[in-house]
């Protein structure tokens, strides 16, 4: 009788996805209303509950896919793989006011180019602080506090060690993770209001995944805004990370 | 018909993921370059190309508005696969330059937003509140 449940569920990877995660965000709802009292959104809980679940899975698994590494829970990799994320994203763009973007499309170009800088300046100093002073170790970090891809692509770019690129990897998973949780509780303080913040958000906060979770949490109709930016903080990165970053730490540190 | 709506979505995300592709092999990045960002900007003027046609009607509307009201359970199980452990694991270095990082983005976001002007801001509350408030519920 279990056996037969268990092969159902293993054979029916995604559709279990959609039961799984339809619970989550269900609970997710109960406890935004009867705990917090609609203070926290029921998205937020719902990426914690995600998070936690990910934890969970990543320690009983010993792999690198959180839940999804549970062979029972395997869907998950495909509902929330890259391919349904992009399609997702891509859907939301459907209720862009058109003028509202073009309005913000200097503000959000800035905040892009900031939004590689500074992270990079703030993680290759951090990298200093803690003995990486040779220029490789220290572009490497940085480019991992712009974001969890730049941060390994600019690494084997410049021939870092595959140690450094973990570390690397770790600072952007870490900074999409606190994006996610932080955003709604910061929201007031970042003035997130209107899609012109929600895109200047999405430039200098970056990562795809963190700004994306954390505007669903905050506010559902700021999300096209601030990845439609978002999702250039990559490419950028990837762009800038490997040259001109680079030149500039051998440049400071020889 | 509704697969029309989710057939064009598709085409403008497959579209904008190929040029993505093919902007990263041109500035010479082994990445790609804001592929999802040129595929929302395809389906904003191929909405707005389309209603102004009537080639839009309600179900087609249906088979995109269905994936973007998706998005959130999207999210939460992609929440759900990040590598949470490794992550933590990263240790100091990792916790302070993601932490620092993130504090100056914060008030520089902050900064730049303050200088919206604030009636400009009332109204765009006004104005979307009742939509907001239906996609909630």
């Amino acid at each position: 009788m279990l056996e037969m449940l268990e092969k159902t569920v293993l054979h029916n990877g995604l559709v279990t996805a959609f039961a799984v995660v339809g619970l989550i965000m269900y609970v997710s709802m109960l406890v935004s209303r009867h705990l917090t009292f609609g203070r926290v959104h029921g998205s937020a809980i719902a990426i914690l509950i995600g998070l936690g679940l990910a934890y969970w899975g990543g320690l009983h698994s010993g792999g690198q896919k959180g839940l999804a590494d549970l062979s029972l829970f395997s869907g998950i990799g495909l509902m929330g793989g890259a391919m349904l994320r992009d399609f997702a994203i891509v859907a939301t763009a459907f209720e862009v006011q058109a003028s509202e973007a073009r309005k913000a499309g200097l503000i959000g170009a800035i905040a892009l180019v900031l939004g590689t800088v500074l992270p990079f300046i703030v993680g290759a100093s951090v990298a200093y602080a803690f003995g990486y002073t040779d220029a490789v170790s220290m572009t490497t970090i940085g480019a991992g506090a712009v974001t969890y891809i730049v941060g390994p692509v600019t690494g084997a770019a410049i021939g870092a060690s595959s140690e450094l690129v973990a570390l690397s990897i770790a600072t952007g998973l870490l900074k999409a993770i606190m994006v996610m949780v932080g955003t709604p509780v910061a929201a007031r303080f970042l003035g997130l209001r209107t899609p012109r913040s929600a895109m200047v958000f999405g430039g200098l906060a970056g990562t795809v995944s963190g700004v994306s979770a954390g505007l669903a949490a905050t506010d559902r109709k700021l999300v096209p805004y601030g990845t439609l930016v978002a999702t250039f903080h990559t490419g950028l990165g990837c762009l800038l990370g490997p040259s001109l970053l680079y030149f500039a730490v051998k440049s400071l540190v020889g | 018909m509704i697969i029309y709506g989710t057939a064009l979505l598709a085409v403008c995300h497959l579209l904008g993921i190929f040029l993505g592709d093919l902007l990263g092999a041109l500035i010479g990045v082994k990445t790609n370059v804001g592929g999802v960002g040129i595929a929302m900007i395809l389906l904003i003027f191929a909405r707005l190309y389309m209603h102004k046609r009537g080639l839009m009607p309600q179900s087609t509307e249906l088979g995109v508005t269905f994936w973007g009201a998706m998005y959130i359970p999207v999210v939460v199980a992609m929440a759900a696969q990040q590598n949470v452990v490794a992550a933590l694991r990263g240790g100091p270095v990792a916790l302070l330059a993601a932490m620092g990082a993130l504090a100056l983005c914060a008030c520089v976001i902050a900064l730049i937003n303050r200088t919206e002007t604030p009636v400009a801001a009332a109204e765009e509350d006004g104005a979307l509140d009742p939509k907001s408030a239906a996609q909630t519920a």
